[in-house]
């Protein structure tokens, strides 16, 4: 597994650009003044209702498995050496990857892993599956010491299989016409999505023309259960600033006025979106390509934070130059939480409990609302909560 | 008392202006940020709205150079409903339809007539201004070809007879045996026979060469001289990507936002080569325009929108920026001093496209430094980089640095919006005001002060009175002679059937 560091995810090399609003979505342009040019990224359609990604082994042996739906990849292409020559730029021809399956009416597709490699500088990904991978691989192998408490299953197996559950960007329409309706601007490199002003998303390339080949596919990526959650209330209220008539005494003064409004705006929306941009993050390298790094990284998981994981790309200098995250909804943070908690304190739960402020039974309760009782043996479990419900009472 | 008055006056004044500024840009079809649902919903409590309550008015705005489809619309609406009209506005109110029905282009017209048996509405006044209509039409045979179902509906649903071998022709068809009237009988007889069906119009031998199974190039080939300039200039590009055929076509003969919309449906190859002649076709169809209607203006500054939104909807495609490169001719053409600031600057506007993000400040500020007499500002009314700057901008400099009004303002808005039953506005200190095609620009610069909401009520109603007056003297002149504009303008709207 790759080494795991603390670091601050910072928007180096980016502006952002004020905001444009549709119903209750609210789309921040990301632009880049200095477009170098050597990282591209292209989008690879795949049309199977079900992908198998194969972690470890073979694809038809028996191995770690990730089962998703994958509607597309993308397919990262750089160059490293000369300065001159621009990254090919989907001019290639590419073999239909991994492999087919029909099952049924459906068709299943099997895949190597989530970062494959298929030329010497071209790398495929399956966006935010990689950062929900490592979401889903913390602390994926259970206790390590045989605790009493736990179950067979769980002193066995681990967390498998582990389970989460996330939003297309369809089941907002509101998010598709706004999508549709969006300007793009000349060099806009990615997206801050919000939903009701909240940070639903960001979706940052590296070249404005891909940017703008992407963008009507943000619809088809995975975004967190606040989608659905917020999808029923009204508009955002429009967002306008005003001049001091007072301060402007010619047309001169005017446009100073706007240029600050315009930069007003940018700093505003770069508060809104705070809880991603300059916390600390725990990242970890998954692929080096060149100068670039390919890390995917998780937020603190503090249950009153919003909480965010995602994938980066970072040049050598700092520059930002792809990023991806998806916003983990308030269960998820939670079970993230415990299950950090519990790695923390060696999965004694005494001590898990201890370190809470909370009592045993109090956790075991938790763990269960969570949804890991299955970690627990039943009968523990069930006194547990007996014992609970009789304090209730 | 005298309070409510001036209240219930000034509630008159911002119907009326919200009314005729609707009817300049609404055509109830798709826009960019509107679906068409919603704009025939929002068109139609206007009409019932206006017409429950200011009838007279309602009526007159027939006069003021308002577009095709909402003449249609009044014109229906009025003849539906004419028991309500009091005895004193009868005559006008009469007067007006049939010089309306008669301007309206003879597809458009034709469509009336057929929602009128559609709606069922049937009068004796009615009757006799379809009548009227009819007999003064300057080719009914050629109509009675070209529209025959929809003719043939207004006959039987009136019960009105028709000179010569009409009615026969309506009723039978080719079915009747012969016919001594050249054109019905070539009708006829190209049923039958293919060679006679090039002498028919183009829609009607469209059909016709199907049945004789006629191939399309040879078709396009001899059939080009009966074309109109509006089927030649649709035809165009098609003929020559499917069938190899060119047809010649004079650019500077089509209206002018057509040809806009035209020039910029080419491909940007296609237009670089063809640059010089755009750039001639353009510069023609500006002046015929002026020669209509001209007027004079100084220093004018045009701020035209070419944002990603300007690129209109599926079913009004690139209007909004149609509309601004004929605007920017059109304005170019009438100004004694002129000059140009898009959102996203072009290099040539025969060579633009719907691109990037609204930023209609920065052009506007570019605009007012120039310190030209006028500016005509051309927008859907969206702004978004920064959002509310242009609103912002206009009320300092109305409010602080140009309280004297040396220069004055005015929006022009090609985009209506249902949500707010008007085009959508970019400040409370700039009149808003619609438009269909540039060719209203000067019409429409007119009624600007209307918008602005200075003028009293008296005024927009003397406004539209003066206009009335004009609609009908020109009826009354044109009635010997048949009006030789009215073929010339007869394609203007055909695409909105």
């Amino acid at each position: 597994m790759a080494r795991t560091e603390t670091k601050h995810l910072l928007p180096t090399g980016l502006r952002l650009a004020p905001a444009q609003a549709w119903g209750s979505i609210r789309l921040v342009p990301v632009l880049r003044d200095e477009v170098r040019g050597d990282l591209r990224f292209a989008r690879r359609t795949y049309d199977d209702d079900l992908t198998v990604v194969a972690l470890k082994g073979g694809l038809m042996e028996p191995g770690l498995k990730y089962i998703s739906y994958v509607p597309h990849g993308l397919v990262m292409a750089w160059d490293d050496r000369s300065r001159s020559a621009a990254a090919a730029f989907g001019t290639q021809l590419h073999k239909p990857e991994g492999k087919a399956l029909k099952v049924g009416p459906f068709t299943v597709r099997l895949m190597h892993r989530m970062v494959h490699r298929e030329e010497k500088n071209r790398l495929r990904l399956l966006p935010l599956h990689l950062a929900m991978e490592g979401f889903l691989a913390l602390h994926f192998g259970g206790p390590e010491v045989a605790w009493s408490e736990y179950s067979q299953e769980a002193l066995s197996r681990g967390l498998n299989p582990r389970s989460e559950w996330s939003v297309d960007g369809w089941a907002s329409t509101a998010f598709d016409e706004a999508l549709r309706l969006f300007e793009i601007h000349e060099q806009q490199v990615g997206v801050l999505i919000f939903h009701a002003d909240l940070l639903l998303s960001a979706s940052i390339v590296s070249h404005p023309e891909d940017y703008r080949a992407l963008h009507r596919a943000l619809v088809e990526d995975f975004y967190g259960e606040l989608l659905l959650q917020y999808g029923f209330l009204g508009d955002v209220p429009p967002l306008g600033l005003s001049i001091d008539e007072r301060r402007v005494s010619s047309v001169g003064d005017l446009r100073a006025a706007v240029e600050q409004m315009r930069k007003d705006w940018a700093s505003f929306q770069g508060f809104m979106a705070g809880g991603l941009f300059g916390v600390e993050v725990s990242a970890s390298t998954v692929y080096e390509a060149g100068p670039f790094q390919l890390q995917r990284f998780v937020t603190g998981l503090v249950p009153t934070e919003e909480n965010h994981i995602g994938e980066v790309i970072v040049r050598g200098d700092g520059t930002l130059e792809y990023l991806k995250t998806y916003r983990l909804s308030a269960a998820q943070t939670r079970r993230a939480y415990l299950l950090k908690q519990l790695a923390h304190a060696e999965w004694n739960l005494e001590r898990t409990a201890g370190n809470l402020k909370t009592t045993r039974d109090d956790l075991m309760a938790r763990l269960s609302n969570a949804g890991f009782g299955y970690l627990l043996k039943e009968s523990v479990l069930e006194a547990a909560l007996r014992r609970q419900q009789g304090r209730r009472w | 008392m005298d309070v409510a008055l001036a209240r219930a006056e000034q509630v008159a004044r911002e119907d009326l202006v919200m009314f005729v500024n609707a009817c300049f840009s609404c055509t109830g079809q798709r826009e960019f940020y509107n679906d068409a649902r919603g704009q025939a919903v929002s068109i139609e409590f206007l009409h019932a709205y206006i017409l429950g309550n200011y009838r007279r008015l309602y009526a007159r705005t027939l006069a003021a150079g308002i577009n095709h489809f909402n003449q249609a619309q009044i014109i229906l609406n009025l003849l539906a409903t004419g028991k309500q009209t009091p005895a004193t506005d009868r005559r006008e109110e009469g007067a007006l339809i049939a010089a309306a029905l008669r301007t309206l282009p003879p597809q458009r017209a034709f469509r009336v007539l057929e929602v009128l048996r559609e709606r069922r509405i049937n009068n004796r006044r009615t009757r006799a201004i379809v009548q009227e209509y009819l007999e003064r039409r300057p080719d009914l045979g050629f109509e009675a070809i070209k529209y025959r179902a929809k003719l043939r509906a207004a006959v039987a649903h009136g019960h009105l007879k028709l000179g010569g071998e009409l009615n026969p022709f309506l009723f039978h068809g080719w079915r009747k045996r012969v016919f001594t009237t050249p054109l019905l009988e070539k009708f006829r007889q190209a049923h039958y026979d293919a060679s006679a069906l090039f002498e028919l119009p183009f829609t009607v031998a469209e059909g016709l060469a199907v049945k004789h199974g006629i191939p399309r190039d040879v078709f396009l080939t001899r059939i080009e001289p009966r074309l109109t300039a509006a089927e030649r200039l649709r035809l165009q590009g098609s003929a020559a990507r499917e069938d190899g055929v060119t047809l010649s076509f004079e650019l500077g003969r089509a209206p002018l936002t057509k040809l806009a919309l035209y020039v910029l449906s080419l491909k940007p190859g296609v237009r670089r080569e063809r640059q010089a002649e755009l750039h001639a076709g353009m510069e023609q169809a500006a002046a015929r325009t002026l020669r209509r209607a001209s007027v004079p203006l100084g220093r004018v500054a045009a701020v035209l929108d070419n944002s990603d939104s300007a690129s209109g909807s599926t079913e009004k495609r690139r209007r909004p920026l149609g509309v601004a490169l004929a605007a920017h001719y059109l304005l170019s053409a009438s100004a004694r001093e002129y000059r140009a600031f898009w959102t996203s600057p072009v290099e040539d506007p025969l060579l633009m496209g719907a691109r990037g993000q609204t930023d209609l400040s920065t052009p506007l500020l570019d605009a007012l430094d120039w310190r030209p007499d006028l500016v005509v500002v051309v927008s859907d009314g969206y702004d978004n980089d920064p959002p509310n700057a242009v609103a912002e901008v206009t009320r300092v400099f109305r409010t602080k640095l140009d309280p004297a009004r040396r220069t004055s303002i005015v929006h022009v808005n090609p985009v209506f919006a249902s949500e707010l039953y008007a085009p959508r506005g970019i400040g409370l200190h700039v009149p808003t005001v619609g438009v269909r095609d540039a060719e209203d620009l000067p019409t429409v610069l007119g009624f600007a002060r209307f918008a602005e909401g200075a003028a009293p009520l008296s005024e927009l109603e003397d406004y539209l009175a003066a206009r009335v007056r004009r609609l009908l003297e020109r009826g009354q002149r044109s009635l010997t002679p048949a009006e030789p504009q009215e073929t010339a303008g007869a394609s203007t709207a055909e695409e909105e059937d």
